[in-house]
C-alpha cells in the first residue's frame, strides 16, 4: 500500500486544477502563436537563408528588406483596400444607422418579416449572385473600378449593419422618442437630436466590423476588379500563389496585409468582440 | 399612417430595393442562367449577344452524373466532411477554452486576445501562413526534429489518399436511407408527443423511402462505372487552419454564455450537493445548448461557402483539395462556363438555405405581432 501524503484534499485538488488550467492555456496559446513566430522568422530571413529544413530557426541576421520589397508589390493594393474599406464602411454605417432607427423606433406592420428577408442577404453564398452581379457592375461601366466594389460591399453590408443598429437602438428607451414626439419633433429631428448623438458605441461596433469584413474580402475582389483596382487580399494571393517565389516575400506581405485589421482588433478589441457576438443574430 | 412612419418607410425603401435587386432578383437570374446552356459553347460565352438556349436541368444532371464533372462530386464530398470536422473542431476547442477562461485565470484579457486574434485576419492571410506551415518538407513536418525525432513526411496539402470511401453510385441509396431513418425518428418523437397527423405523415414518408432504398435503390446507377469518393486527407490541413482562425469565435460565444449564467444557479447546485462534473453536466451544458446551435448554424454556413482559404492554401488547381465554391469561381470566371457555374452557385445556395431558413424563421416567428 502506498503512503498517501496527508494534505487536505480540496486544497490540493484546487492547486492541481490551477496548474492544469495554466498548462492547458499555455498549450492552447502555442497553437495560436506558433504560426506567427514562423511568419516573422521567415519574413526576416534573406531569401537564400530560407530552407525548409531550418524553417524553425530564428534568422542569424535580420533582413528587413523583405518588407520594403513586399510593399513595392502590394503597397498600391494596400492603398486601394484602404480607400475601399473606409468609403464602404462609412456609407454602410450611415445606411445601417438610419435603417436600424426606422425599424426599431417606427415599427410598422410587417417590419419584422421585411427585416428577416433583408437578413437572408447576409447568409447567402455570394457565388449564387456573382454572375448577375458581375454583369450588372459591367453594364454600369464600373467593372475594374473601385466604385463597383464599393457598391457591392455597401449593398451586401446592409443586412449586418442594420441588424447591429437595430439591436443597439432597441436598448434606447422608447420614452425618449415619445417625449421628443410630444415636444413636436419629427422623424428627422429625433434622429439628429436624440438618436444620432447617443449612437457612437453602435457606430464603433459597426465600423470595426465592416472595415474588417471589407478589408478581408476576397471573392468580389477577385471578380470585379482589374490590375489597377485590386485590393490587397487579391494581390497577396497572387504573391503567395507562385511556385518559384521565395517565402520571405509572401510572409512579409501577409504581415502587411494583416496589420490594419490586427491593429483595429488590438486597440478596440472589446468592440470587435461585441460585433462578433452581434453577427450571431439575436433577433 | 402618420407622416413619421411614412418617413421610416421612405428611409428603408432604398435598402429594400437594393436588397431586392442584389439578393432576390440576382438569385432568380442565377437560377435562370443555370437552366440554360450559356457558355457551354465557348464561342458563345463572351459574345456580345450570346445565343442562349433553355436546357432545363441538364447542367445539374451533368454535375451529379456527368463523366467530366467528377471534380465537382469530390468537392461536394469534401465540403460535407469539411463542415463536419470544422464545426466539431471549433465547438470542441472553443468550449474548452471558454471553460478554462471561466475559471478566472490571471491575465484573462491577454489569453482572450491570443485566442481571438486570428478572427481579425482574412482567410487569404491565414491561408498564406498555413500554406507555409504545411509545406511538405517544412514547418509542421520539421517540428519533430526540434525534439530530435526524424521529420514527418505527411503530404499535408497534396495527399491523394482518402478514407471513408464510398461509391458515388450508391449516393441515392445512402441519401434515401439516411433521410428515411431521420423521418422514422421524427415519427417516433411525434408519436410520443401524441401528434397523430405528424406521426402518420412522417411514418408513411419513412416507409416509402426505406422501401425504395431496399427494393429500387440498389439497381439505380448514376454513372456507368463505379466512382469512389471519400474524405480526402489533403483537407486535414485546411480544416486545421480554419479551426485556428474560427475557434476563437466559438470561445467568445461560449464565454458570453457562461458569464450570463447567474451565480445563484451554480450556488444552488452546490448546495444541492452537485460536484463540479455534475454541475456542468446537468446545469451548465443544458444552458449552453442554444449557443451551440447558434454557433453550428453560423459556422455551418461559413464552411459551406468557404473559398478563399482553400484558394490560398491548396491553390486553384488542386483537385483533391477543392470545394464547390472555388469551382464555381473557376468555372464561371476562368472558363466562362456561366451556366454550369450558376448551377454550382444554386446548389450552394440550396445547401446554405437548408441551414439558414429554418433558423431565421425561428428567430422571427415569435416576434411578429409584438409591436
Amino acid at each position: 500500500m502506498t503512503a498517501v501524503p496527508h494534505t487536505a484534499p480540496p486544497r490540493r485538488s484546487l492547486g492541481l486544477g490551477r496548474v492544469l488550467t495554466y498548462l492547458l492555456l499555455i498549450v492552447a496559446a502555442l497553437f495560436f502563436l506558433v504560426p506567427i513566430y514562423l511568419v516573422f522568422a521567415t519574413a526576416l530571413k534573406t531569401p537564400n537563408a530560407i530552407e525548409l529544413a531550418t524553417a524553425w530557426h530564428w534568422p542569424a541576421r535580420l533582413n528587413w528588406a523583405s518588407f520594403a520589397e513586399a510593399w513595392d508589390k502590394v503597397g498600391g493594393n494596400m492603398l486601394n483596400s484602404l480607400f475601399l474599406a473606409v468609403t464602404a464602411t462609412i456609407l454602410s454605417a450611415l445606411l445601417g444607422s438610419l435603417n436600424g432607427y426606422a425599424l426599431s423606433k417606427w415599427r410598422f406592420r410587417g417590419a419584422n418579416t421585411l427585416f428577416a428577408l433583408m437578413l437572408f442577404g447576409m447568409f447567402i453564398p455570394y457565388q449564387a449572385v456573382l454572375i448577375p452581379l458581375f454583369q450588372f457592375i459591367k453594364s454600369l461601366g464600373l467593372y475594374g473600378s473601385i466604385w463597383g466594389l464599393i457598391l457591392a460591399h455597401v449593398v451586401y453590408g446592409i443586412p449586418i449593419t442594420t441588424l447591429i443598429f437595430r439591436n443597439f437602438y432597441a436598448d434606447v428607451p422608447d420614452a425618449l422618442v415619445e417625449a421628443a414626439t410630444i415636444d413636436g419633433a419629427g422623424f428627422w429631428q429625433i434622429y439628429a437630436r436624440v438618436i444620432f448623438p447617443i449612437s457612437i458605441p453602435g457606430f464603433v461596433v459597426v465600423i470595426i466590423w465592416q472595415f474588417t469584413q471589407v478589408w478581408n474580402e476576397f471573392l468580389f475582389a477577385a471578380t470585379l476588379t482589374n490590375t489597377s483596382s485590386q485590393p490587397v487580399t487579391y494581390a497577396l494571393s497572387q504573391l503567395a500563389g507562385g511556385q518559384a517565389v521565395s517565402w520571405n516575400l509572401p510572409m512579409a506581405g501577409a504581415i502587411l496585409a494583416a496589420l490594419p485589421t490586427l491593429l483595429v482588433y488590438i486597440v478596440l478589441g472589446r468592440y470587435f468582440v461585441r460585433g462578433l457576438l452581434a453577427g450571431s443574430v439575436k433577433g | 399612417m402618420s407622416k413619421d412612419r411614412l418617413w421610416a418607410v421612405a428611409v428603408l425603401a432604398p435598402s429594400v430595393i437594393l436588397i431586392g435587386i442584389f439578393v432576390y432578383y440576382f438569385i432568380g437570374r442565377t437560377v435562370y442562367v443555370s437552366l440554360t446552356d450559356w457558355g457551354n459553347d465557348p464561342a458563345q460565352a463572351l459574345a456580345l449577344d450570346p445565343i442562349i438556349r433553355w436546357v432545363g436541368l441538364q447542367n445539374y444532371s451533368e454535375l451529379f452524373s456527368g463523366f467530366l464533372q467528377g471534380r465537382f462530386r469530390q468537392e461536394l464530398v469534401n465540403t460535407l466532411f469539411f463542415t463536419v470536422f470544422f464545426i466539431l473542431g471549433c465547438l470542441g476547442l472553443g468550449l474548452g477554452l471558454a471553460l478554462i477562461l471561466d475559471r478566472n485565470p490571471r491575465g484573462e484579457g491577454l489569453w482572450r486576445t491570443i485566442f481571438l486574434f486570428p478572427m481579425s485576419l482574412s482567410f487569404i492571410v491565414t491561408g498564406t501562413i498555413w500554406r507555409w506551415m504545411l509545406q511538405p518538407q517544412g514547418g509542421v513536418n520539421q517540428a519533430p526534429t526540434l525534439l530530435g525525432a526524424p521529420p514527418s513526411t505527411f503530404a499535408w496539402l497534396s495527399s491523394n489518399d482518402s478514407v471513408l470511401k464510398f461509391d458515388w453510385n450508391t449516393l441515392p441509396l445512402i441519401t434515401a436511407s439516411v433521410v428515411g431513418v431521420v423521418l422514422l425518428f421524427l415519427a417516433v418523437g411525434a408519436a410520443r408527443e401524441g401528434n397523430r397527423v405528424r406521426t402518420l405523415v412522417a411514418a408513411v414518408c419513412a416507409a416509402l423511402l426505406i422501401g425504395w432504398a431496399v427494393f429500387v435503390g440498389p439497381n439505380v446507377k448514376l454513372l456507368a462505372a463505379p466512382e469512389l469518393h471519400g474524405f480526402n486527407l489533403a483537407m486535414i490541413g485546411i480544416i486545421i487552419a480554419a479551426v485556428w482562425q474560427m475557434s476563437g469565435y466559438t470561445m467568445a460565444l461560449y464565454l458570453a454564455g457562461l458569464r450570463g449564467i447567474p451565480e445563484e444557479l451554480r450556488e444552488a447546485a452546490k448546495v444541492d450537493g452537485a460536484r463540479d462534473a455534475q454541475m456542468y453536466r446537468f446545469v451548465i451544458f443544458p444552458l449552453l445548448s442554444p449557443i451551440t446551435l447558434s454557433a453550428m448554424i453560423i459556422l455551418g454556413h461559413i464552411s459551406l461557402k468557404i473559398f478563399d482559404l482553400v484558394y490560398a492554401m491548396a491553390g486553384p488547381d488542386n483537385i483533391a483539395a477543392s470545394v464547390p465554391a472555388l469551382n464555381m469561381y473557376l468555372t464561371s470566371f476562368r472558363q466562362n462556363q456561366f451556366a454550369l457555374g450558376a448551377a454550382i452557385g444554386t446548389i450552394l445556395l440550396i445547401l446554405v438555405a437548408f441551414v439558414i431558413v429554418p433558423y431565421l424563421a425561428n428567430q422571427f416567428r415569435g416576434e411578429e405581432g409584438h409591436p
